[in-house]
């Protein structure tokens, strides 16, 4: 009796160089898996700690103490007319999940190399259930937020209802990078050091310690070439409301460069993942 | 034929194996080094070719090709290599073959190692689904099957206990029972029966017979002849990337050891004290001669040189005869044989006497242990150094000669009739 007859199968093709036309159809069929590495995770990251989740919450918020004294108090930077610690909230909140899904995703593939050497499955869902991993530790910060604002008496517009979109902007931002130094890593292991670095640095570059309109007039463009601005632009624009508006050459600058970075992201992924059991 | 389940052609994947790399990974200084040095010759050398020569290609599979049925059972087997395990790994999907072509029809769950995705800070209950999904589970299938799962581990206690607490023998009884209620249609396992005390191997054999039966095919590799004897209705021999033999369970194993057996060289065989392990033969006691086919019933003597740099004391040896089921036969031991612990020095020839050979035809494997007295570990241990195959033969003036469906020994040397 040939399998055959029993139920029509499809055939699975193996061969140098084929990109499996199954890869997208295999995606979905381990969508648990995503969902159960995510999980694991989630539950592994606070293990043994003292204080549990409570780390999600104490570290932007002491960030955000920091740097409003800094910007705020003592360089006396301008706050667009809302609350300094809102305003460095709504900037550090993005920039937080951007910054640890950056480093979880790029180092994601090396702390599972055995997965990776051992079993089949579309490695896609390891660095994405790396960047849902930092989703959660966002929202679980972005309580805080909520209590800032009733702290200030801070009641948000009707914009705050767009802010979806640009978590969404932020995931794909984070995501795109993340593709990219996940699969160098594997590689190169020179991005180990070069990841913490590129935090450390972007904390500074982006406008997340003070508003956008300190930059500038002339640079306003070239400086949204940091896909992050534009992200943060948007957050604060959605947030704050009011007198905070959205630079929209920047914006959409900021937009192109996310969409540019997660395209060749997901590229460069897929061409190099065939080889990761080999060099990992 | 039109029901192969799975097609080979041609199968080959390349690896690039540097010479002089110290990190096992490249590191980007090196590229850009490298790209810059092959640069500089290039413009010093314009038109020649610049060959890495830290670089060597190494075909782990070259050429191979075939095919399998619907409900076979596969045992493929070769020495350390010999290219077994890139094999299972294209198979399975982790890594890609340089060329070549693979045609699978059913799905494939592949077991290469036991409990891959554990998570030592999840509990027993979270890693059976965190594992589950990892070899392909729905979370249904697996809550289906979790009763059947935690029973076949026998660790109902320990569910809620993370699993960094528990025994080796828990963690991996857990691992296997996990992939053990995996449902392919196409079943691969590499070399991972060999954990476990012997109770939980022979459960897991008898799981994986289950397997077979219900009609699957199953792909297995494995060191031990006796399983795969077991377990396999057809095997794959290879040798150093090559296909070198397909067809019955019974001639790829008669295959796999005769060659090892022409394959004695020994002298690799260094232990921790220095001991080299040079020779281990079977000699014709009237000729002289070294045999492989040993005849039954005549004599033989075993000789085993170990040659030691600075001498050594209290040294026992002990020779391990198994059949080709991988029972142990016997065992002869210097200790008891009569020789007190000795010293080894220079190089040592130690003989036993095998007179009037009493095993039975069939082909037997020989492992040397070399042992000090008083320390706990071997300080030599050749496995499978040796292998040779009893021939049958008639003792006195019988009619019929003794072979192989009279077991592993003779017990009896004489046979009388009295009418009473």
């Amino acid at each position: 009796m040939s399998s055959r007859d029993v139920s029509p199968k499809q055939e699975l093709i193996i061969e140098a160089g084929r990109t499996e036309k199954q890869y997208w159809q295999d995606l979905w069929r381990y969508r648990e898996l995503f969902y159960f590495l995510a999980w694991r995770d989630i539950l592994v990251r606070y293990k043994q700690t003292a204080i549990g989740i409570a780390w999600a919450l104490i570290r932007p918020f002491l960030t955000m103490v920091v740097f409003s004294v800094i910007f705020g108090k003592i360089a006396n930077l301008p706050s667009d007319g809302v609350p300094y610690p809102i305003l460095v909230y709504s900037g550090m909140l993005p920039w937080q999940f951007f910054a640890t899904s950056l480093s979880e995703c790029s180092n994601s593939l090396v702390t599972n190399a055995n997965l990776l050497s051992k079993v089949y499955f579309p490695r896609l869902i390891v660095p994405t259930s790396a960047v849902v991993v930092s989703f959660v530790d966002f929202m679980v910060a972005g309580m805080i937020l909520l209590g800032l604002m009733a702290w200030y008496n801070f009641v948000p517009t009707w914009r705050i209802v767009t802010l979806p979109l640009f978590i969404l902007i932020a995931s794909a931002a984070s995501m795109g990078a993340g593709l990219w130094l996940a699969s160098l890593n594997v590689q190169y292991r020179d991005f180990r050091f070069i990841v913490p670095f590129i935090v450390q640095f972007g904390l500074y570059l982006s406008p997340v310690g003070f508003s956008k309109n300190v930059v500038p007039e002339q640079w306003r463009l070239l400086y949204s070439l940091n896909p992050m601005v534009g992200v943060i632009d948007g957050f604060r624009w959605a947030i704050l409301g009011g007198e905070s508006n959205i630079y929209l050459p920047g914006f959409v600058l900021s937009l192109a460069v996310v969409a540019l970075l997660l395209a060749s992201g997901i590229w460069y992924f897929r061409r190099m993942e065939r080889t990761f059991a080999d060099v990992i | 034929m039109s029901d192969a389940i799975i097609r080979v052609e041609n199968l080959g994947k390349k690896y690039i194996i540097g010479h002089q790399q110290k990190e096992p990974y490249t590191a980007l200084r090196d590229v850009i080094a490298n790209r810059v040095k092959s640069l500089g010759k290039k413009l010093r050398h314009p038109g020649r070719r610049t060959d890495n020569p830290n670089r060597e290609e190494f075909w782990a599979l070259n050429n191979v090709s075939f095919e399998i049925h619907q409900g076979d059972r596969v045992g493929i087997i070769g020495h350390n290599g010999a290219g077994k395990s890139t094999l299972l790994k294209i198979l399975s999907r982790i890594t890609e073959p340089t060329k070549g072509q693979i045609r699978i029809n059913g799905r494939v769950a592949s077991l290469l190692e036991v409990g891959t995705g554990f998570h030592p800070e999840l509990t027993g209950r979270e890693n059976i689904y965190l594992n589950g999904a990892i070899l392909g589970m729905s979370k249904t299938e697996i809550q289906r099957k979790f009763d059947e799962i935690v029973a076949f581990a026998e660790v109902e206690k320990f569910l809620d206990t993370p699993v960094k607490r528990y025994s080796s023998g828990m963690y991996v009884r857990l691992a296997f029972a996990v992939a053990a209620y995996l449902e392919p249609e196409i079943l691969i396992v590499d070399e991972v029966l060999a954990v476990g005390d012997a109770k939980f191997q022979k459960k897991c054999l008898g799981k994986m017979e289950d397997v077979g039966k219900q009609g699957k095919t199953v792909l297995f590799v494995s060191h031990n002849m006796a399983t795969i004897r077991q377990l396999c209705s057809r095997a794959i021999l290879m040798h150093q990337g090559r296909l070198s033999f397909t067809g019955s369970t019974e001639e790829a194993i008669d295959r796999y050891l005769n060659h090892t057996q022409s394959n004695t060289s020994v002298s690799t065989k260094v232990s921790k004290h220095g001991i080299e392990l040079t020779k281990v033969n079977l000699y014709e006691a009237n000729t002289g001669y070294v045999t492989y086919s040993p005849i039954f019933n005549r004599d033989y003597l075993l000789k085993i040189e170990l040659v030691t740099k600075e001498s050594l004391t209290n040294v026992g040896l002990a020779v391990l005869v198994y059949n080709e089921l991988g029972i142990l036969v016997s065992a002869p031991c210097t200790t008891e044989e009569g020789i007190d612990p000795f010293v080894l020095n220079g190089t040592t020839e130690i003989t036993f006497e095998l007179s009037k050979l009493q095993l039975l035809p069939g082909t037997y494997r020989i492992s040397i242990l070399v042992h000090r007295s008083g320390e706990q570990a071997p300080d030599l241990e050749a496995q499978d150094i040796l292998s040779f195959e009893v021939q049958a033969a008639i003792v006195r003036e019988g009619m019929q000669a003794y072979g192989k469906k009279h077991g592993i020994v003779r017990i009896s040397n004489c046979a009388s009739i009295t009418y009473l």
